[in-house]
């Protein structure tokens, strides 16, 4: 690999922190919640892709394909609720659904 | 510097910058188009990284599937952007400080760690002379096939519950019986009146 391992690992580092940041932010909008959780997912596979490469192993690729698969389901469901929530409620703010006390 | 090394700068800085702006854009719009040049540009790495299918899966996946769904729900709810935006500036030392943190922690373990330069024991070498496509399809058709009927069964659910969760009864809406229509006959649909001459009904 061209590029040294670390440096994917500090990019990954980043958005990783730039993910949960975002969760902070962003507490009223559960959209760009979702959006923060999918910076997180990215920066995981970054970190599994570059180490793959690193170590010459392909088990890391295979993993990344699976986060991503589980990512594109947990946004479809996710957005999925968040339609019915806005159908029930006419807002998706956070602090509006409060229905359950939680 | 090689090249390689300036395309991953390029690239690394324009997947960090775009993420910043997800997550601090006004636009909720703007926010997903952001994380679509995020999701290119890490393709980008991906590439970098010797991952040529995982890329085209990316750009196929997120760009062509989640960021569409992303856009699609942002434009049709009608969401009220400033009131979504209160909080922002409380939220915000308090969000940086837990960040920090992390960065920090984060970097004090990269630190610390040390990376083998060869591989350890890969349980998978990936193997010379075959693209990578060809490689992974080898490992994930054989060695995790088990994990990878898992996946599109993790997909299948979700299929399901989304459609299921958005799916609603919209009421009285006119829907065609066939049953009905093929078994009307005359008698339901003709009546015969004797009228009287002069009078009418």
């Amino acid at each position: 690999m061209p590029v040294p391992v670390e440096h994917f690992l500090v990019v990954a580092a980043v958005l990783f922190t730039l993910g949960i940041f975002g969760i902070f932010l962003n507490r009223k909008n559960i959209i760009v919640i979702l959006m923060s959780i999918e910076l997180i997912l990215l920066a995981v596979n970054i970190n599994l892709i570059a180490f793959s490469a690193h170590l010459g192993d392909l088990v890391g690729q295979v993993f990344a394909m699976f986060i991503l698969t589980v990512a594109a389901a947990e946004a479809a469901i996710g957005l999925a609720i968040v339609v019915v929530v806005y159908r029930a409620r006419r807002s998706i703010a956070v602090e509006d659904i409060n229905l359950m006390k939680g | 510097m090689t090249v390689a090394l300036a395309v991953f700068y390029l690239l690394a800085g324009i997947t960090i910058a775009s993420g910043v702006m997800v997550i601090s854009a006004r636009n909720p719009v703007h926010s997903v188009l952001f994380m679509i040049l995020a999701f290119f540009n890490s393709a980008g790495l991906f590439v970098l990284a010797g991952a040529e299918f995982l890329a085209m899966v990316l750009i196929v996946v997120y760009v062509g599937a989640v960021a569409v769904l992303f856009l699609f729900v942002v434009m049709m709810l009608d969401i009220d952007v400033v009131a979504m935006r209160q909080g922002f500036m409380k939220y915000l030392p308090v969000g940086a400080l837990v960040g920090l943190v992390l960065l920090i922690e984060l970097f004090l373990v990269f630190g610390t760690l040390r990376i083998a330069d060869a591989p350890i024991a890969a349980s998978v070498p990936t193997p010379e002379g075959v693209t990578n496509t060809e490689a992974l399809g080898a490992v994930l058709y054989t060695e995790y096939f088990f994990a990878f009927q898992l996946a599109g069964i993790i997909l299948l659910v979700a299929i399901i519950g989304a459609i299921t969760l958005t799916l609603r009864d919209r009421g009285p809406i006119k829907r065609q019986n066939i049953s009905e229509q093929v078994h009307r006959d005359r008698t339901k649909s003709v009546r015969m009146r004797r009228v009287e001459p002069g009078r009418g009904l």
